[in-house]
């Protein structure tokens, strides 16, 4: 799959998360779930989770401490893919 | 000087209405709110009938962003929230969640157990090693204090913020604890109520006690019946109330409406001792309370217009008008009109005490001391003590100036408040 359609997807599993004065249009590959994004820490855990259903995968703590980015989800996905 | 205290706000999220409006209806023209339970019937329950809020998602949306709903199975959170945000906005304070924090105002919303059917799917994922899996608000939602947390936040609360939990008084005691608060001047305003859970993993402990009524699984509206000599245990509810409660001069600066003047009560114990248990009351113990509460508010008992009695419908009733009639010391005609909304809608538990305020309280807005229903079989010890026209079946034209409202719970506890219509 294309990075780009990567994006979009995570785009949509992210959206819930947001906090209603930011736009899902503002997120980029490279935006920061909790710096930029403003996204409360705990929903990171349910971001993961709704990241292992749509791909099904399983993710493990080293991977979830890397996930800060939507191109760090997408290059732990690609990897689980690999295996 | 201790600060006078007034109720400015209600709202309810009832098994007979989660408007004030359907819910004041509903109470004026003894419209039952209790209903047959078929999951109940699924598992062998005894009793199979219950009083439930009847919420939807349509409703659910009105009070919670899509991300608060997101796995969001504590029915008792959702009632508190309704109840919460209705007797906001029934006070006029309502406003975006973007204010700044009120430190003058706090929250006691209590509860016996919350979230069930959540700490449920808890228990089922961690039994198969799936821990990882509970999502982030398997806490929030599970912890007793989660109600008023989310509703402390959803409105920027500063004050104190706290859940109590005393079994069925709950909400008459969290009444009590916010008048304290207001009265010392350590708050200005309250948000008060108390909710519960629906459904077998709250109930079921009490079927297996025998103290549901098990006979009127055909007929539910008649299988709650309080002063009844036909009564064979009380019908389970859920739901929750709340109350906006406030000093007077903070009601009078912002020109609210005033429900009623809180006076004063009581809680205490009976310490489980002279017929006291863990499940029964010791008599000494629930007239002292009532006598404490008129002494505290100034009351004597020949002022008490009306009670709001606690009567579940177990054959503990005829105990509980003695215990009034002996606390009062009036009997046969000259004794209060008294009413339980339990008939109506079931007992509540924790959320019996709020819910049963807000109704208190709407008869003074009404001008009204609202009916029983499924009281044509007065138990005999009852109408040996106090006569039968006390008991009103039917809505009355009264304008009360007093009335007291108790209750009490497992634990041997009791809590009763006095309000007064405003002004006089």
């Amino acid at each position: 799959m294309e990075k780009q359609e990567y994006l979009e997807e995570l785009k949509k599993i992210v959206q819930p998360y947001l906090p209603d004065d930011v736009l899902i249009e503002a997120m980029t590959a490279n935006s920061h779930f909790i710096n930029e994004l403003n996204i409360n820490s705990a929903n990171l855990v349910d971001i993961v989770l709704d990241v292992e259903d749509t791909y099904d995968i399983v993710l493990e703590n080293d991977d979830i401490e890397k996930m800060l980015t939507a191109n760090d989800v997408i290059a732990i996905i690609e990897s689980k893919k690999k295996l | 000087m201790k600060a006078r205290v007034v109720v400015t706000g209600l709202g309810v999220c009832a098994p007979n209405g989660i408007s004030l409006l359907g819910f004041c209806e509903s109470l004026k023209n003894g419209v039952s709110g209790i209903e047959f339970n078929p999951q109940l019937a699924e598992l062998n329950f005894g009793c199979q009938v219950s009083g439930t809020p009847k919420i939807d998602t349509k409703i659910l949306n009105k009070y919670f962003t899509k991300l608060e709903l997101r796995g969001l199975k504590s029915s008792g959170l959702m009632y508190g929230v309704i109840a919460g945000v209705e007797a906001w906005k029934d006070a006029d304070l309502y406003t975006d969640r973007t204010g700044e924090v009120d430190w003058e105002t706090g929250v006691v919303f209590g509860t016996g157990i919350l979230g069930v059917d959540k700490f449920r799917e808890a228990i089922h994922l961690i039994d198969d090693k799936q821990t990882r899996r509970l999502g982030s608000t398997s806490v929030i939602q599970t912890m007793a204090s989660g109600i008023s947390a989310f509703l402390g936040g959803r409105f920027g609360l500063g004050n104190q913020v706290t859940t109590n939990s005393s079994a069925c008084t709950t909400g008459t005691e969290g009444v009590l604890m916010a008048f304290d608060r207001i009265s010392q001047g350590k708050a200005k305003r309250m948000l008060v109520g108390s909710c519960s859970d629906s459904g077998p993993y709250v109930w079921g402990g009490f079927d297996a006690l025998r103290v549901l009524a098990r006979n009127s699984n055909a007929f539910p509206e008649k299988a709650s019946r309080p002063f009844s000599a036909s009564a064979t245990g009380f019908v389970p509810g859920s739901g929750a109330g709340a109350l906006v409660i406030e000093s007077l001069e903070s009601a009078l600066e912002r020109k609210a409406t005033i429900y009623a003047e809180v006076l004063g009560g009581a809680v205490n114990s009976g310490g489980q001792r002279n017929g006291g248990s863990m499940t029964a009351p010791n008599n000494k113990g629930v007239q002292r309370c009532i006598t404490t509460a008129l002494k505290e508010a100034g009351v004597s008992a020949t002022e008490v217009d009306a009670i709001n009695g606690h009567l579940t419908a177990t054959s503990k009733d005829p105990v509980e008008i003695m215990n009034w009639s002996e606390a009062l010391d009036r009997k046969g005609s000259d004794f209060p009109y008294i009413n339980s909304f339990k008939g109506i809608f079931g007992h509540c538990l924790a959320a019996s005490g709020s819910v049963e305020c807000v109704g208190t309280l709407l008869q003074f807005k009404e001008g009204k001391i609202f009916g029983n229903i499924n009281t044509e079989d007065i138990h005999p010890e009852i109408s040996q003590i106090i006569a039968k026209s006390r008991i009103p079946h039917k809505t009355i034209e009264l304008k009360p100036k007093i009335i007291a409202k108790a209750s009490f719970g497992f634990g041997d506890v009791n809590a009763c408040v006095i309000f007064k219509s405003y002004p006089d």
